[in-house]
Order: structure tokens, then sequence, then C-alpha cells
């Protein structure tokens, strides 16, 4: 009992930071319907930005805590400036060509600028663990949970309260409509995948002192994050949240009581299974943004 | 001009052992030639039939180790305590079984496709195949896990009566997957400029009218994606056999990518697409290599293939061929969809 | 322009209480109409009555809520368009109507798939028979374009073709299929008078060869004209039938159409 306590803490606290990278996957994926194959290189880069910040400049790692998560949407909208608007009328396969080589040139130039060896990120949070009960859990992973809940909470004022929000609602339900009533959907799609790009990095930026930051630590994420939104159901935050809570749950639970060899493929298994019986997502229902 | 240009083709390539001294070129040539019948399978999944599959590796892995374990031979244990125990075949039965087993995954591909499209079918074929890795990876009783099948024996042709041939030298061997190509081109070919291959096309551009002439889609898609597997699957099969060896990251998604870029940079649903595709990515290493660290020559790919995409979106050939032969269809890539001896437009 | 002897000939296409609820919307409120053998009946109704989700129902796109939709006595609910295509029963589109990318003539070919028998070893294998098919899928190709007056087109794209001719070439690719009913939506819309003039006189030509035809449109002359009967939808459900003569004059009818006798609805 203690063990599944001991999971079901660790799966809340890996379940927050999943659900980021959800949400940011499912407004780009829902809005633009591009396959974002950069995702998972944005939250790579948010972990080597915070090293680069925090370890190699020695300097505040909650400075680079926010400014890797700007850094993140930065980057985004430089993505989707650069790449994505000129390939807005071509096909979808070639246009996820485009973002497969973004992504290689992106996890290559990571491999080339810090090399392929593990880096560790040193926190300021002491090492003595908070013990509640049978339950122990690092106070940076605490922080982690906190910031990764109130980042999601951001999400959704974002999407619900502002006129932003609003805007991009509009253009997911109906782009063409959206733009008769004045919504400029081209920097509907820039914020779109800035602000998706940014949850990613921030993600990566609070994951990466948990774990380790290596140049490939953006694959698995990406293909997490879609299992998430297709979990989720397309452009629903409240699905990507809470599927990115299940699939930290089932990972947490497969790999402690079924084979850690098989954690990954838990991810994986789901979008099969679910796709095969729910190709809408769990959530059917919402086919909507928020 | 179209006719004598593949011939020429055909004679050079056939005569390329007789001069080239060096044996890693050769080497090259032939895993080249290997990945070129991969891509071929995908562009007609891809290219023909317009099915974003990402996962072609699978097949491809698939493939190399049904071959590799039917010529090995294994002993498992499965559940319940059952225990299966193999001889070890010849190595080209195993190419066919290969073959077999790669193609029923794919019938199971193909029948997902009906319930999923689109951008999400793309995120299946991909954990499709990243799950078989991950399988090939921990089943270490039936694969050795990253320890890798080893001493896989290379193939040995032969008629009884009329004795035997093993393909040990790497001459041989080139001949060997140049014939297996060239069946495969031809495979394709005929395929696409066949009624079924109108059919793929015609799915790939609107389901709906198509179905609405009769076109069983789901029937077609299944065919597509069985005959692209199987393909690739023995595509799979002769790399187990050259390189002798093969471990769990031949399903890596790079793999998967590298195909992609072979057919979509030489132009999808072209024949000659991922052939040209291929030779370009397959020796663009081999040049590179002697400059540029990995990680910048995979950089340069990157670069080098949004470049490609974004000047010429239909890919290489199609360019080509509109640049060559502008005043016969007026553009359009020509795409052999008809097979029966006059040309359209001829007045009969 | 002769109509058949309409209590004489078989009812090819039988609606029966056919309802379609998208939720709570209602699409379709209850659908009941023949179509007999070698007619030509005009489907009419303003726009929002239902028509459109009519044919997708009559062609497996969509499935009715309520109801049985019959062709030649075959219940074709639960069948998938391709079935019912295979039954006979074909219908163009009104958007998207052709292939794009493709010639002319392969459009047709494309059509004529039901047609060729040859199978994937036929095909691989190269066989005489498969030559044979090919050669005689390219005559009817050709018998086809001319028919609808395309054969000069034949090798251009066809989505290079002026509008009015790609919907000539939508209704030979659903002639290519050898249709014994032919549904054909909004066969006129966004043409001139001669190319609707055009069109008309191809679906005559189709009714004599014995394609027994369905059309959907808003053209009040060209329907007028070129049917024999003219049903009236509105709000999901027939509110007159009858002759076109009648049809004209139904109070109803005029009422539906806000009181105005339009040309063009």
């Amino acid at each position: 009992m203690d063990q599944f306590l001991q999971h079901l803490v660790n799966a809340v606290i890996l379940g927050g930071t999943y659900a980021l990278l959800g949400i940011g996957l499912t407004l780009i994926f829902g809005i633009m319907r591009v396959v974002n194959f950069t995702h998972g290189e944005l939250y790579a880069f948010g972990a080597y930005f915070v090293y680069l910040i925090a370890a190699t400049l020695g300097l505040n790692f909650f400075l680079g805590l926010a400014v890797a998560v700007i850094a993140g949407v930065l980057l985004g909208a430089l993505i989707e400036i650069a790449l994505l608007r000129p390939m807005r009328t071509t096909d979808i396969d070639t246009v996820m060509l485009v973002m497969i080589g973004a992504w290689i040139v992106m996890q290559n130039t990571e491999l080339l600028v810090w090399g392929g060896v593990a880096k560790a990120i040193t926190t300021p949070f002491p090492d003595a663990p908070l013990v509640i009960g049978p339950v122990s859990i690092s106070w940076l992973r605490v922080f982690v949970l906190v910031v990764a809940l109130l980042l999601i909470a951001g999400s959704y004022v974002l999407i619900h309260r502002t006129k932003l929000g609003k805007a991009m609602r509009a253009t997911f339900q109906d782009a063409d409509t959206a733009a008769l009533m004045g919504v400029h959907i081209k920097g509907i799609h820039t914020a779109t995948f800035a602000i998706g790009s940014g949850l990613a990095a921030a993600a990566g930026a609070l994951l990466g002192p948990v774990f380790l930051v290596t140049p490939t630590m953006g694959d698995l994420a990406s293909l997490k994050a879609f299992a998430i939104v297709i979990l989720g159901g397309l452009g629903n935050i409240t699905g990507a949240t809470i599927g990115g809570f299940i699939l930290a749950l089932v990972e947490e639970l497969g790999a402690g009581y079924v084979s850690s060899g098989y954690r990954d493929a838990m991810g994986f298994l789901i979008i099969i299974v679910v796709l095969l019986f729910k190709p809408t997502g769990l959530f059917a229902r919402a086919e909507r943004v928020g | 001009m179209k006719r004598v240009l593949p011939a020429v083709w055909l004679v050079v390539l056939f005569t390329v052992p007789l001069w080239l001294q060096d044996q890693y070129i050769l080497h090259i040539l032939i895993t080249t030639g290997i990945f070129i019948i991969a891509a071929m399978s995908l562009n007609l999944l891809l290219g023909y039939t317009g099915q974003l599959s990402l996962g072609h590796v699978a097949f491809f892995g698939i493939g190399a180790y049904a071959s590799a374990l039917t010529t090995l031979g294994f002993e498992v244990e499965l559940f319940g305590g059952f225990r299966v125990k193999h001889e070890p075949w010849p190595a080209i039965v195993g190419f066919f079984i290969g073959m077999v087993i790669a193609g029923m995954s794919g019938y199971a591909i193909g029948r997902l496709s009906f319930k999923v499209r689109g951008a999400y079918f793309v995120i299946v074929t991909i954990s499709f195949a990243e799950v078989t890795r991950l399988v090939a990876l921990n089943w270490v009783e039936l694969t050795q896990g990253p320890l890798a099948l080893t001493n896989i024996p290379p193939f040995t042709l032969g008629f009884p009566g009329l004795g035997s041939y093993t393909l040990w030298s790497k001459t041989a061997y080139y001949y060997f997957v140049g014939v297996v190509g060239l069946v495969a081109y031809l495979v394709i070919s005929r395929l696409v400029a066949s009624r079924i291959g109108r059919a793929m096309i015609a799915l790939k551009e609107n389901e709906s009218l198509a179905s609405s002439v009769g076109i069983d889609v789901t029937r077609y898609l299944v065919l597509a994606a069985v005959v692209s597997a199987a393909i690739a699957g023995g595509a799979g099969s002769l790399y187990a056999h050259y390189l002798k060896i093969i471990d769990p990251d031949i399903f890596l998604f790079i793999y998967t990518v590298t195909m992609v870029i072979m057919v979509i940079t030489g132009g999808k649903g072209t024949l000659a697409g991922p052939i040209v595709g291929g030779l370009i990515f397959g020796f663009l290493p081999v040049i590179v290599r002697s400059f540029a660290a990995p990680a910048v020559q995979w950089i340069l790919y990157g670069g080098l293939m949004i470049l490609i995409v974004f000047v010429l979106p239909q890919g290489i050939v199609p360019a080509a061929e509109r640049w060559l032969w502008n005043w016969t269809f007026k553009g359009r890539p020509v795409g052999v969809i008809w097979a029966g001896g006059s040309k359209p437009g001829d007045g009969k | 322009m002769t109509t058949p002897n309409a209590a004489a000939s078989e009812v090819v296409l039988s609606i029966a209480h056919v309802a379609v609820h998208f939720g709570g919307l209602v699409a379709i409120a209850d659908l009941n109409f023949t179509v007999r053998d070698g007619e030509i009946v005009g489907l009419i109704g303003p726009n929002g009555a239902g028509k459109t989700t009519a044919f997708n129902v009559f062609t497996g796109f969509l499935k009715p809520t309520a109801g049985e939709v019959r062709y030649r006595g075959t219940l074709l609910n639960g069948l998938k368009p391709h079935e019912i295509a295979s039954l006979g029963l074909v219908r163009t589109f009104q958007r998207t109507s052709i292939f794009q990318n493709n010639s002319v003539f392969e459009n047709v070919l494309i059509g004529l798939h039901r047609q060729g028998r040859s199978t994937l070893w036929d095909t691989l294998l190269a066989l005489p028979r498969q030559r044979a098919t090919e050669r005689e899928l390219a005559d009817n190709a050709h018998e086809i374009l001319h028919f609808v007056g395309l054969e000069r087109r034949s090798a251009e794209l066809a989505g290079a073709l002026p509008y009015g001719e790609q919907r000539l070439l939508g209704i030979a690719l659903a002639l290519a299929a050898r249709p014994s009913m032919l549904l054909l939506d909004e066969p006129v819309s966004g043409m001139n008078a001669s190319e609707s003039a055009k069109v008309m006189k191809l679906v005559e030509s189709i009714r004599a060869s014995g394609v027994t035809i369905l059309l959907v449109e808003h053209d009040m002359p060209m329907v007028m004209q070129v049917s024999d009967r003219v049903v009236v939808l509105n709000y999901g459900r027939i509110i007159a039938e009858g002759p076109p003569a009648a049809i004209q004059r139904n109070p109803d009818v005029i009422r539906a159409y806000l009181g105005e006798r339009k040309k063009r609805a």
C-alpha cells in the first residue's frame, strides 16, 4: 500500500508536467492541425536553457526557469514564422517533413553544443525530502508540481478569459468564419505555436533538474505528448490535463508493477488502444478548445 | 527517350562491380539499394495511396527479425508455460517468411487506418514502430534484446540438382539486391498503372468520390498496406542477411525518417522519386562524412531536407520532368496510370 | 421529351419514412416518395430544406435516424457507398466532383473501375487478359467522353478545365460506373444559359439510354423543363409532388419560396 501511495504521488507530480506538454500540443495540433515534431525539442530546449543559465552561467535557478519559458515562446514564434507560415498551402505530409527537418536540426545542434553526455542541474532546494507518512517527495518535486499547476491554471485563464483565447477558440472551430469576424488568423497561429512551445519548454525546464538533460530527451516527450492529446481529444485542454495525469499514472504503475522496461511503451499502447476503440479520444464530446 | 534512359541506367548499374574497386563504396551501394527498395514500398503507401504512414521501419524491422529468426531458429516460452521451438531453416525461406509476416502486420495497419485518419494515423503508425522496437528490446528470450541477433547466415540460392551458390561476396550480394530491387520496381510500376493502382490514386485524391463510383476504399487501403509492408519486409530481410547482425536499433524512428526523406524529396507518387531521393540521401553521408562530425552531418541533412521541400515541394523528379517534358502533359508529373498501349489523347 | 407510362413502370427507388436528426436539429422530418423506372424526377426546395442530406442518405454517406431506402427492392440501409454504387445507384457531387490532379481521360478510367475484372495476379504478371481489359476500358472511356462532349479534352488536366466542363466530367465519371439510376446533385449550379442547355440535353440523352434520373436543383426553368415529375421539399418533408406545370401553380410551393414566383431560388 505504501508503495502504491508513493507511485501515486510520483504520478501526480509527473502528471502535472505531462499535462503542460499535452496542453501545449493540443493547442497547436488542434488549432493549426500540424503534426508538431518539434514539440519534444522545445521540451529539451527548455531543459538545456535552464542548464545554460543556472549551471554554465551560474545565475539564479528561478531566473533560469523563467527565461527558459520565455525563450521557448520566442523560439516557437520563430519556427512558426520561418517554417510554417510559408508552408500554409502545401500538403500535410510535406509540412510534416519540414517539421521533421527542424527536429533533426534542433536536436543535433544541442548535441553539437552540449555533447551527448547527460547533464545534471543543481537546484537551490534542500536535498532532504519532505516526508508525509509513508511517502517521501523531494522539495524540488513539490516545487515542480506547484509551478505546473500554476501554469495549467494560467492556460485555462488564457483560453477562457482573454481575448486572445477567444480568438484561438474561434479559429479552432472554424477558421474561415473567424477570419471573416476579423480574427487575424496568421497572428493566432503564431501565438498558438509560441504558447504551445512555451509550455513544452516549461515542462522541460521543470523536469530537467528532476531527471537528467540529454539531447534525445525530447523524442519520448514528443510521443507522450501525442498520446496525451489523443487521450484527451484534439484542442481540449481539460482532456489534455486529465490525459497527462492518466499517462503518468499508467506509466508509474506499469513501471512499478509490470516491468520498467516497458514503461515508455505505455504511452504508445494507450495511443493505439484508444484510437482503435474511440478515434476521437476519451473525451469525445469535447472536440473544442477549452 | 523515356524507354532508353532506364535501360541505360540498368546497364550502368549492372556493370558497376566490374570496375568499382572501392569495397566501401560497393557496401554503400548495397545498403542504399536496400533502403531504396524500402523507400519504393513506402512510396506506394504514402505517395500513391496517400496514407501518412510514419512507422514504415516497423515493417522493415519485422521482416529483418522474422527472416533472421527463421534462419537461426529460436526457442521461447509463451504465456501459460507453452514452449515453442523452431529449428533453423534455409535463409532464402527466411526471406519469404519475412515478407509474409511483414505483410501481415501491414494488414493490421491497413485495417487500423480505416478507423483512424490523417494526422492521427501518423501518430498510430509511429507508436506501432516504437512498440515493436520496445518489444524487440525487451523480449530478450526471442530477440536477444540489445545483444543483437548475430551470425545470421547469408542467402544460399540453388535448385535441387543444379547445385547451390552462397552469397558470401559483396559483388554477389550487390547483384542479388539489384535483382530484388528490379522485381520490386516492376511489381510496383505494374500495380500503379493498373485498375488497382487507379483505385489507390483515386482514394488518395478524394475518398467520397472514389466510393461513389464503386471503389471499396478499405479494401484498396489494406491492399496497398499489405503489398507495401511485404516489400519493406523483404528489404529488411536483405539487410539482416547482408549485415549478418541486427539489433532493436533497426526500429529507430530515424530510419523511417530516412525513408520518408528519400520519398518526399525524390518525389512522392512517382516511380523514379524514391530512387533519386535514395541515391542522394544514401550517398550524402559518404561525401559529408569526411569533413563533418555526425551531429553536423545531421544538421546538414535536416537543413537540406527543409530546403528541398521549400524550393521543390513536389520533389526533384516531378520538377525535373516538368522541365524536360513540359510540352507532353502540360506540366503534370508523368504518373503512369494506364497500361493499355496507346496514349490517351491519341484519338485511339 | 417522352413521359413513360408512370403507372406501368416499376418503382426503382423507394424512400419510406426517412428521417435524419442531428442531435436536436431535424434535417429531414419524414420523407416518403418513389421514383419509377425511366423517369426524370426533380427534387427542389428552398435552401436548407434537406435536399443534399437526402442525397447523402440515399447513397450511403449518411445513416438515417429512421426509415428505409430501397433500390429495386434491395434495402440500402447500412450499406456502404461503394456497395450502393455497385447496385447501380450512382451520384454526382456538387463540389469536388472530379479528380483534379488527373487527366480527363484518367478520371473516366477511374470511374470505370467496376467494369474491370483483373485481379492482383493478372496485374503483376501482366497477363494478356489484363492488357485486353485495359484496352476495352480505354475504348469505353473514349465512348463516354464522346457522349458527354469532352472527347477533345481527353489529355488535359481535369483541374484545369473551365467550371462547366468540370461538371460535365463529373457526370461522365458517374456514367462510367454504369448506373441504372443517376442522382445528380445540382448539375447546373453556377452555369450560364448555354452551359445549362448542354447539360439538359445530356440529361435527356442519359434517360433515353435507359437510366432513371433524380436530380436536385435550384435552377427552376431547367428543372421544370427537364423533369417528368417534381417533388418539393421544405423543412425536411414533402410539401408537393406532381408534374412541373402543377407545381409551378401550387400555392404551398409559392409560399415556401417566400411568396414570390422566382426563376432562381
